[in-house]
């Protein structure tokens, strides 16, 4: 910071002049997740001759992460508030379980099984919130119970056995695409359409924020760096709809997490309920003394978590076309991951949905690119165990500087 | 008998604040010396500098013990000569025993290996010196807080203790309880051991001490000999003795309005120890433009009373109640509260008041964020204005409305709690310790919000344990000891020495 002098005038001053340099310092967390994400793409385009950024390829990567990331959009408010959640892989395993014994065995429609499914996922939040939020058993434990608990009932629903296969419909969940209306030849239109849309669309939002800004005296960040981002986020997303309308399209799955990022996205920065979660994990007593029910928004942090928890359980269901008792094994430990190389802090009050879907990109990109490179499970494992350790250093040592 | 501690021209600055200047502080081999002042008068900094709390170097002054310069870089260095300190908070370890507590750190034995008869046997001749009749193997959480007090002296005379210094010992304790300890101090005397006392209670202090060190503002002002016999008035005058100067701004013209909030027979459990009434049996009320304020030493109940007002935030078994422009209401949680018009501004800025890790814009709305916000979607050009607003009307200094508040100095940090509750738009405002900790000028300027707003009509309740403060600001006080209300004075007829004679007195008579 240089420009520190005390100033009580009526509109505060803008503070363009900073250079460059000095305002990185300051951001780097917040460039550093994106340059991370774009540096270990590029890596990986080039180590594996190309490959990576195929149009099949790239669609198979976000069908593989889908389930990390949308529970990693959960697990963000969950960690955000103060809490961990080491139950959604269990979770996502018994939900999967759940909607093969009543779609397969039972044969009921999928959208009811569907239904039944989110509702058992929020209930198992909620009993699992209720112990957190209202009488103050360290959600560590309850969810480590909560792990334990609901891998045993997958076992005993499944009855040690795999269930499968599931009709047709309901594996669109995560195989579908969205038709072209446009009725491309070569190209999904309706794909380059969208991500030109959509592209366009954030160009804008993030345009009238900066101009909001300018005129309140914030932080602004030079211009430089704004149009530098904005241009490579711009690029970014009609490139990837490109290469996806190359294939075969919009998968349908990425349709509802980009729905959810963009829903949650919202919540957490612009609501009152976001700002309220943001208080409880900064500092929980001064939360509950300014009027807040810190109580209610913890336990519904925990329903939301178990719901999206049982989202995912069924697009990885769908995706295997079977359930297994293995399913969601250690798969907290992804989630949870993602959510702090995106920049979430252990301590609560800090981190974005947007940090915690590029974080979760992070760790999908190293999986993805380490195995097309045929590196094996372990030395996998060893790198991306490295990888989180040393975002969290970056964190750490970051927030000392400053 | 030749001092075993003197302590010559210490003088110990902390950033913005000289807490010592040029202390001298001579204890006599074998007695019991009394330090009294004020909370705030540097007693505590005092006996941090001799323990080693604050190193060698970070002070000016010289120490001698036992006619030797020492320069403690810790406080094992202190310890180790015999210099040790039993703390107001009690440093036990709740869940181990009474041995385990009094050897820790210092355990009998060999090569790692705890040697237990041993420790057991210690323990039960140190438990016999203090008076003590429990089982060596007792839990200390299961022991009441007299009996944990003696626990920590045993422990200091594990460590062959040469100078026993006692911070507030009797503060928590009952009669009873106090009179054993007392008891027990004028027996050491008989065997040699040298202690300082440090207390509030005056009663206390010229039963036992031999010589009285009185510290004021960071010197010591006086030193008594009890010999010559001790006239409490006379300590009471040169702890406040001091002049009030235009230190506060002019109270307003205005007459109080009707009787804002009303509160009857409260009484308040302590949350751990519920057989203890923290509050016990208050009634009071404040008018509507009116600044009231509760006077009493630290522990007296008073922050204990306005947590437990505002949304049941303290304590349990409460009982009483509280009405408002004279309609009973329901304060049970702080939603309420703030819903009924009641708002609280805590003394501990830093763990109740603000999200240190977030902006001022952020922190500023908080207490109420539908004001800012439409159908639940925060509008961020309306916050940006509501915390600009504030920042500019109570000058709080910062490079801007982005700046995160952990890293304002302390009177800013108190402006920005100020600014959440103003926009809370309260009709009742309880400030706790408003000023602790803020330098003079930022403390003129919250004495000038406090007066605006109560010519705007607002009540408000200042909890102060500055009584020069109390006494600038307010308009009508109650004074608070031991969960009572002991007092009630209008300001104007009130003095230091007529609350502080409330205080020392009600000890006397309970």
């Amino acid at each position: 910071m240089t420009d520190t002098t005390p100033s009580t005038s009526g509109r505060a001053e803008t503070r363009t002049s900073k250079s460059g340099l000095q305002f990185l310092k300051g951001h780097l967390r917040e460039y550093g997740i994106l340059i991370a994400l774009v540096v270990i793409m590029a890596f990986f385009q080039v180590a594996t001759g190309g490959i990576l950024l195929k149009p099949v390829n790239l669609t198979n990567l976000i069908l593989q992460n889908s389930y990390i990331v949308i529970m990693a959009v959960g697990m963000l408010l969950v960690i955000v508030c103060g809490h961990i959640d080491l139950s959604v892989g269990s979770v996502l395993g018994f939900i999967g379980a759940l909607a093969a014994v009543m779609i397969v065995q039972w044969g009921l429609p999928w959208p009811l099984a569907a239904v039944i499914c989110l509702a058992f996922g929020a209930i198992i939040g909620m009993a699992q919130g209720f112990w957190v939020a209202y009488f103050q058993i360290p959600s560590f434990i309850v969810t480590l119970a909560g792990m334990l608990v609901f891998k045993g009932l997958t076992l005993w629903l499944l009855a040690g056995q795999s269930v499968g296969p599931f009709p047709p419909d309901f594996r669109l969940i995560s195989s579908g695409f969205v038709p072209d209306v446009f009725g491309g030849e070569n190209l999904n239109l309706l794909t380059l359409y969208t991500g030109i849309a959509v592209a366009a669309l954030l160009l804008w939002l993030s345009i009238r924020a900066r101009q909001r800004q300018l005129g309140t005296g914030a932080d602004v960040e030079p211009f430089a760096f704004f149009a530098g981002r904005s241009a490579l986020i711009f690029g970014a997303l009609v490139y990837m709809s490109w290469l996806m309308a190359d294939f075969r399209g919009l998968p349908n799955v990425f349709v509802v997490m980009a729905l959810l990022i963009a829903v949650y996205s919202f919540l957490t920065s612009r609501t009152t309920f976001g700002r309220r979660i943001y208080a409880i994990g900064g500092n929980e007593k001064a939360a509950s003394l300014s009027g807040i029910n810190s109580k209610r928004l913890t336990f519904l942090t925990f329903a939301n978590m178990g719901m999206l928890a049982a989202l995912a359980g069924l697009v990885f269901a769908a995706r295997l076309n079977t359930a297994t008792p293995k399913a969601g094994v250690a798969f907290e430990l992804d989630v949870i991951a993602a959510v702090f190389i995106g920049g979430a802090s252990m301590s609560g009050g800090v981190g974005t949905v947007v940090g915690a879907v590029v974080g979760a990109f992070i760790m999908g990109v190293m999986n993805n690119g380490m195995s097309i490179l045929g590196i094996g499970i372990d030395w996998q494992q060893v790198i991306k165990g490295l990888v989180l350790l040393a975002a969290v250093i970056f964190d750490v040592m970051n927030k000392k500087k400053g | 008998m030749p001092p075993i501690l003197e302590m010559r021209g210490i003088t110990k600055e902390f950033p913005g604040v000289k807490a010592l200047d040029d202390v001298t502080l001579s204890v006599a081999e074998g007695e019991i010396h009394a330090l009294v002042g004020e909370n705030g008068a540097g007693k505590s900094t005092l006996m941090k500098v001799l323990s080693g709390v604050y190193p060698h170097g970070s002070y000016d002054g010289e120490i001698f013990f036992d006619g030797a310069p020492r320069a403690f870089r810790s406080i094992r260095d202190s310890e180790d000569l015999g210099v040790i300190i039993i703390h107001q908070e009690l440093a036990l370890i709740p869940l181990l025993s009474v041995a385990e507590n009094i050897f820790l750190g210092n355990e009998r034995a060999t090569n790692g290996i705890i040697d237990w008869k041993e420790t057991h046997n210690r323990a039960a001749e140190l438990l016999a010196r203090v008076g003590l009749e429990e089982n060596a193997e007792t839990i200390v959480d299961d022991l009441g807080l007299g009996k944990q007090q003696l626990v920590e002296i045993a422990k200091a005379l594990s460590k062959n203790v040469r100078l026993l210094i006692l911070d507030e010992p009797t503060s928590s304790l009952n009669e009873n309880d106090s009179a054993k300890l007392l008891d027990l101090l004028m027996d050491f005397r008989e065997k040699g051991i040298t202690s300082i006392l440090i207390s509030h209670k005056l009663n206390e202090v010229s039963k036992v001490a031999d010589t009285i060190t009185v510290l004021r503002d960071g010197s010591a002002v006086a030193r008594m000999d009890c010999a010559d016999g001790v006239d409490e008035d006379d300590i009471v005058r040169n702890m406040v003795g001091r002049n009030l100067e235009d230190r506060y701004p002019p109270r307003g013209t205005h007459a109080p309005g009707e009787v804002a909030m009303a509160v009857k027979n409260w009484t308040v459990h302590h949350p751990l120890h519920p057989e203890r009434k923290v509050v016990n049996n208050v009634s009071f009320s404040v008018r509507k433009g009116e600044v009231l304020g509760i006077a009493g030493l630290m522990g007296a109940g008073r922050t204990e009373l306005a947590m437990s007002l505002f949304g049941r935030s303290y304590g349990r078994d409460i009982s009483g109640e509280v009405e408002i422009n004279g309609t009973p209401v329901d304060l049970s949680t702080v939603r309420k509260a703030i819903d009924a018009g009641l708002a609280y501004a805590t003394e501990d800025r830093k763990t109740y008041g603000l999200v240190l890790d977030d902006t001022i814009r952020r922190n500023v709305p908080l207490a109420n964020l539908p004001e800012i916000a439409k159908n639940w979607v925060v509008d961020h050009g309306r916050e940006a204005e509501v915390a600009t607003r504030y920042r500019n009307r109570l000058a709080i200094k910062s490079s801007s409305i982005e700046q995160v508040t952990v890293n304002l100095s302390g009177g800013n940090q108190q402006k920005v709690v100020l600014s959440k509750w103003l926009f809370a738009d309260p009709d009742i405002l309880i400030l706790d310790e408003p000023t602790r900790g803020i330098d003079v000028g930022a403390k003129f300027e919250i004495y000038t919000v406090i007066r605006d707003l109560a010519a705007q009509g607002k009540a408000i309740i200042v909890i102060s344990s500055e009584l020069p403060e109390l006494l600038g600001v307010t308009d009508r006080l109650y004074v608070m000891n031991e969960g009572q209300f002991v007092g009630e004075m209008p300001t104007i007829e009130a003095s230091q020495e007529k609350i502080m004679s409330r205080i020392v007195k009600s000890g006397e008579d309970a």
